[in-house]
C-alpha cells in the first residue's frame, strides 16, 4: 500500500520500538522512509513534513531491502505522528535533521583505499558537477546533473613512461585557475594535466627515476592550485611548482619547494589575505609537518608547524586558518602567520581520509576510516584572534571505509562521499 | 640468482640502464607489503588445512591405508612450515620489491599446499584460497591501526608456532622469521605502515566472496562486504572522540565544548606488543576455525564488480616475463620435494563430500578462476647449471625422506633407527 517513488528508498515493517531508528546524529538508522508520494491517506496529512523526515539508512551498496505490505493499526499511526509531532518541534539534537541521503551515483569501478579519493568541480554556468574518482590504475570523471543522474563518464588511465608496468594512479583533482580549469592526475609514473573534461592531455611529467631508492616507491601525490600555478607534491617531499599558461599546453615547472623531509600527502591553497601577494598554501607530510608558503615567482616558506610523529593525511586553508586532519583522527587547526595551535577536535575514531572547505560559510568537512563524517563551522573572533568551532552534523556511512568526501557546491549545502570497494558515489543534501 | 635475472634481460634484448629502471620502476606504493602479506596468508592456509585435516582424523590403530590420520596431519604441517619459512625464501621475500599479482601468488601457494603429500583438487585449492583472501580481508580491513597489521602477522607467527611445539628445529625457524620482521618493521614510520596497508587493501579490492563462518558470526553482510564495528575500544594512540578544545594565541586553554560523534567508543586498554614473545592484545589473525565448523565459501552473485577486475588480468601483461623471472628467483630458494612413485599422494578433499567438491569445479564463475602458472625453474642446460649450483648453497639438513605409500614410509623410518 506504502510504495516507493524516486531514488531507491522503500517500506519495510516497522518495529514497534525505534521506528526512526536511533534518534542520536550517526545512529543507526533501522528504518528507511519513502519521501513524498505515498498511497495511503492518513500518511498524506503529515506528508508536508517530509522534507524533515528520517534520512534514509546510508546503506552501503547492497541490495536494497524488501518492501512490503504494511496494515497500520491504529496505534501505529498515532505512534506515527507523535514522532513526527517532536520532529516538528525541533526537539532532536540540533543539526540532526539538516542532512538527507540523496540518490548514489554509481561508478564502473570501486574507489581505491587512498586518501583524498574524490574530486567535485561544481560548474553553476551548465548547472553541472563533476566527479572524479581513483579505482587503481584508472580514474573515473563523471558528468552529473543535479538531481544526481550520469550524463556522462570518462575513464582515465596512468600515463605507462618508463618501465612495462600498468602504475596506480595516487589522485586526480580539478585546478581551478584564473582563466581555466584542468585536470590533474598524479601517479606512480608521473603527472599528468588534461583539460577539465578528461579529453585531451596538455603536459605530462615524468617522475625522475634517479632519485628513486630501492626501499621507497615513488609516486606523486597532492595537488592543489594556487594563482596561476599548480603544485603537486613527491615520495620524496619535494614539492613542484608549475606555472600555467592562460591556454595552451606552455606549462613549465617553475620550482622545486623543498621543505619535508617524508612524502608530501596533501597540498592546499587559498587567495592571500594581504593585497601584494597572490596566494598562500600549506604542505604537509608523513610526518605530519606542515608548511606554509606564500606563492608567487619564487615561493617563500612563511611557517612551519611541526608534527608530532603522526601523518596528516588531510589539509585546508581558510582566512589563514589550515586546517590539519591526522592519522590519530584530531583535526587541528592552526594559525598559519604564526604556526599556533587554535583548536584541537577529536574528531575521529580512525585515520581521517579527506578534508574539504566551504569557504563562503567557512564549513569544515571531515571523514575518516572510521565510517563517520562530521561537518563544523568554523569561525574566527577578529578581537581576539581566536578560531572557533562548533559541531553542525554528523553523519554515518555504515560498513564503509570512507576514503574521500567534498562539498558539491560552495554553500555546503550537499556534500559526496566515497567508500573503499564502493562502486558508487554517495551524496547528501540539506536543501 | 641476479645472473640468471640479468641473463634473461640480456636475452630480450632491453638495454641495460632501461632494464634497471624497469626493475626499479616495478615500485607499486609500498615495497614492503609482500612479507606480511604472503606470511599471513601463508599463515590462514594452515590454519584451514589444520582445522580440515583434525575434522578428517582416524585415529592410528583403526586407519584404513588411505585415511589421514594425526602423524600424517602432523607431517604436512611439518613440511609446509619448514618449506614456507625456509631461511634463504625468507631472506629473499624481505628484501624491498613490489607485490606479486594475484597469479603469481597464488602460484606460489599451489606450491607451497603442495609441498607435502597432501594433494588438492582444482576446485579444493580454489576454496583454500579463497578463504584465505577472504580471512585475510577481513583482517587488514579491521585493524585498529596501519601498524596493527604487524600484531595481525605476530599473531599467525605465534599460532603456528603452538602448531609445532614438538619441533625445536622449526620452532627455531619461525623465531628467527620473526626476529627479521621485527628488524625490518621495527623501523618504519607510521604513514610508511599507512602506505602498506594501503597495498594490501588495493590487493583485495573488489573481493567479496561470503564466507559462511563470516556470515554466522555477523561479521560479514550478505552482500560479501564486511561490518565496520563503531563501538569498542579505539586504537592505541587515539583519544575517543567527542572533544573540541580551543585555544588562545597564547596556547592557553580557553574552552572545552562536547559533541555526540555517534559512535560508543572507549578507551583503548593496552598497546600490543612488537617483540619475539608478548602478549599482542589483539584477536585478529588468531586461529577462527574449529574442528566442529566447516567453512564454506559462496561465489555466486559476486560478479557484479568483478568487470573492471577480469579486463586487468586477461589482457596480456608485458611484465608476466618480468614477474615470472622473480618468482622463479624466489621458488629456487624453496625446497620443492619431488613426488616418487605412481601414487603421489594423499588427497585432501575441502568439501564436504566428493561430489560437492565436482559440482563447485563446474559452477566456479569464470572470472575467479585462477589459472596457475607453471614454473620451470630450470629451463636449459648452462641455466640449470648456475641454478643448481645456488640451488646446492640453499640445502636445508634433515631432508626427511618420505615415500608415497606410508606403509613403505614407516617401514623406511624403522630401517633408520
Amino acid at each position: 500500500m506504502l510504495t516507493a517513488v524516486g531514488g531507491s528508498c522503500s517500506w519495510t515493517l516497522p518495529k514497534p520500538r525505534g521506528f526512526y531508528g536511533s534518534l542520536r546524529p550517526g545512529g543507526r538508522r533501522r528504518l528507511t522512509v519513502a519521501p513524498a508520494t505515498t498511497l495511503c491517506a492518513g500518511w498524506l496529512a503529515l506528508s508536508t513534513v517530509t522534507p524533515a523526515t528520517a534520512p534514509r539508512a546510508a546503506g552501503s551498496g547492497g541490495s536494497p531491502r524488501p518492501s512490503a505490505c504494511v496494515s497500520a493499526s491504529s496505534l501505529w499511526w498515532r505512534r506515527i505522528r507523535r514522532d513526527l509531532a517532536i520532529l516538528e518541534s525541533g526537539k532532536p539534537t540540533r543539526g540532526y535533521w539538516m542532512f538527507r541521503r540523496q540518490r548514489s551515483i554509481p561508478l564502473r569501478g570501486s574507489a581505491a583505499a587512498l586518501c583524498n579519493n574524490l574530486s567535485v568541480l561544481h560548474l553553476p554556468v551548465c548547472n553541472l558537477t563533476h566527479f572524479g574518482v581513483v579505482h587503481g590504475p584508472s580514474a573515473q570523471l563523471l558528468s552529473v546533473a543535479p538531481e544526481g543522474v550520469p550524463l556522462a563518464q570518462r575513464q582515465l588511465h596512468a600515463k605507462e613512461g618508463a618501465g612495462v608496468s600498468s602504475p596506480l594512479i595516487t589522485q586526480v583533482h580539478w585546478c581551478a585557475l584564473p582563466f581555466r580549469v584542468l585536470l590533474v592526475l598524479t601517479s606512480h609514473r608521473g603527472i599528468q594535466m588534461y583539460e577539465s573534461d578528461g579529453s585531451v592531455m596538455v603536459y605530462w611529467h615524468a617522475l625522475d627515476s634517479r632519485d628513486a631508492s630501492p626501499v621507497q616507491a615513488m609516486f606523486a601525490r597532492g595537488i592543489a592550485s594556487c594563482g596561476h600555478f599548480i603544485c603537486v607534491g613527491m615520495w620524496s617531499g619535494r614539492v613542484l611548482v608549475f606555472d600555467i599558461p592562460a591556454k595552451g599546453p606552455n606549462i613549465v615547472l617553475s620550482e622545486e619547494l623543498a621543505g619535508h623531509p617524508t612524502s608530501v600527502t596533501d597540498i592546499a591553497s587559498e587567495p592571500a589575505q594581504e593585497q601584494d601577494c597572490m596566494a598562500d598554501v600549506v604542505t604537509a607530510d608523513d610526518s605530519g609537518l606542515l608548511c606554509v608558503w606564500r606563492s608567487g615567482p619564487e615561493f617563500k616558506l612563511l611557517t612551519r608547524i611541526p608534527g608530532f610523529g603522526v601523518p596528516c593525511t588531510s589539509v585546508q586553508l581558510w582566512k589563514g586558518i589550515a586546517a590539519a586532519g591526522y592519522g590519530n583522527g584530531q583535526v587541528r587547526l592552526y594559525e598559519t602567520s604564526t604556526g599556533a595551535l587554535h583548536v584541537q577536535i577529536n574528531a575521529h575514531a580512525r585515520a581521517i581520509c579527506a578534508l574539504d572547505l566551504a569557504p563562503e560559510v567557512g564549513k569544515l568537512l571531515s571523514a575518516a576510516e572510521d565510517t563517520f563524517v562530521h561537518i563544523w563551522k568554523l569561525s574566527k573572533r577578529t578581537e581576539s584572534g581566536c578560531t572557533e568551532v562548533e559541531h553542525c552534523h554528523g553523519e554515518c556511512v555504515p560498513d564503509t571505509q570512507v576514503c574521500g568526501a567534498r562539498f558539491c557546491d560552495p554553500s555546503g549545502s550537499s556534500f559526496a562521499v566515497t567508500g573503499y570497494d564502493l562502486a558508487e558515489i554517495l551524496r547528501f543534501s540539506s536543501e | 640468482m641476479l645472473y640468471i635475472l640479468d641473463q634473461r634481460l640480456r636475452a630480450q634484448n632491453i638495454p641495460g640502464d632501461k632494464a634497471r629502471r624497469a626493475l626499479r620502476a616495478f615500485s607499486i606504493m609500498s615495497v614492503r607489503a609482500l612479507p606480511l602479506l604472503f606470511l599471513n596468508l601463508g599463515g590462514e592456509m594452515l590454519y584451514i588445512l589444520d582445522q580440515r585435516l583434525r575434522a578428517q582424523n582416524i585415529p592410528g590403530d583403526k586407519a584404513r591405508r588411505d585415511e589421514w590420520t594425526e602423524v600424517d596431519r602432523k607431517r604436512v604441517l611439518h613440511d609446509i612450515i619448514l618449506t614456507m619459512f625456509n631461511k634463504s625464501f625468507i631472506e629473499e621475500l624481505l628484501k624491498p620489491q613490489e607485490l606479486y599479482s594475484k597469479k603469481a601468488l597464488r602460484t606460489i601457494y599451489d606450491r607451497l599446499a603442495h609441498a607435502s603429500i597432501m594433494k588438492l583438487n582444482q576446485a579444493s585449492m580454489d576454496k583454500l584460497y579463497d578463504l584465505m583472501t577472504m580471512a585475510l580481508k577481513y583482517q587488514v580491513l579491521l585493524c585498529p591501526r596501519p601498524k596493527d597489521v604487524l600484531l595481525v602477522t605476530f599473531n599467525h607467527l605465534d599460532t603456528i608456532k603452538g602448531l609445532i611445539q614438538d619441533n625445536p628445529a622449526l620452532l627455531h625457524l619461525v623465531d628467527e622469521t620473526l626476529r627479521q620482521l621485527i628488524e625490518v618493521y621495527g623501523g618504519l614510520s607510521a604513514g610508511e605502515f599507512q602506505l602498506i596497508r594501503q597495498t594490501l587493501l588495493t590487493f583485495f579490492q573488489d573481493l567479496h566472496i561470503r564466507v559462511s563462518l563470516f556470515l554466522k558470526d555477523k561479521v560479514q553482510n550478505s552482500n560479501g562486504r564486511f561490518v565496520l564495528p563503531v563501538s569498542g575500544p579505539v586504537p592505541w594512540g587515539i583519544e575517543v572522540p567527542g572533544l573540541i578544545r580551543m585555544f588562545d594565541n597564547k596556547g592557553e586553554e580557553v574552552r572545552r565544548v562536547e559533541f555526540p560523534h555517534g559512535g560508543n567508543y572507549v578507551t583503548a586498554p593496552k598497546e600490543g606488543s612488537f617483540e619475539v614473545y608478548g602478549d599482542r592484545v589483539l584477536k585478529l589473525g588468531t586461529n577462527m576455525y574449529s574442528v566442529n565448523r566447516p567453512v564454506e565459501t559462496h561465489t555466486s552473485g559476486t560478479s557484479k564488480n568483478l568487470a573492471s577486475q577480469t579486463q586487468q588480468s586477461i589482457a596480456p601483461n608485458p611484465l608476466a616475463k618480468e614477474e615470472l623471472n622473480f618468482l622463479a628467483k624466489l621458488m629456487g630458494g624453496m625446497e620443492i620435494k619431488k613426488t616418487s612413485g605412481p601414487e603421489p599422494g594423499f588427497r585432501l578433499n575441502l568439501f564436504t563430500t566428493d561430489e560437492e567438491e565436482e559440482q563447485a569445479a563446474l559452477t566456479r564463475p569464470e572470472e575467479l578462476s585462477h589459472e596457475v602458472v607453471n614454473i620451470q625453474a630450470t629451463q636449459d642446460q648452462q641455466r640449470n647449471q648456475e641454478l643448481a649450483r645456488i640451488m646446492g648453497e640453499f640445502e636445508v639438513m634433515d631432508q626427511p625422506r618420505w615415500s608415497a605409500s606410508k606403509g613403505d614410509d614407516l617401514l623406511a623410518m624403522m630401517d633408520e633407527l
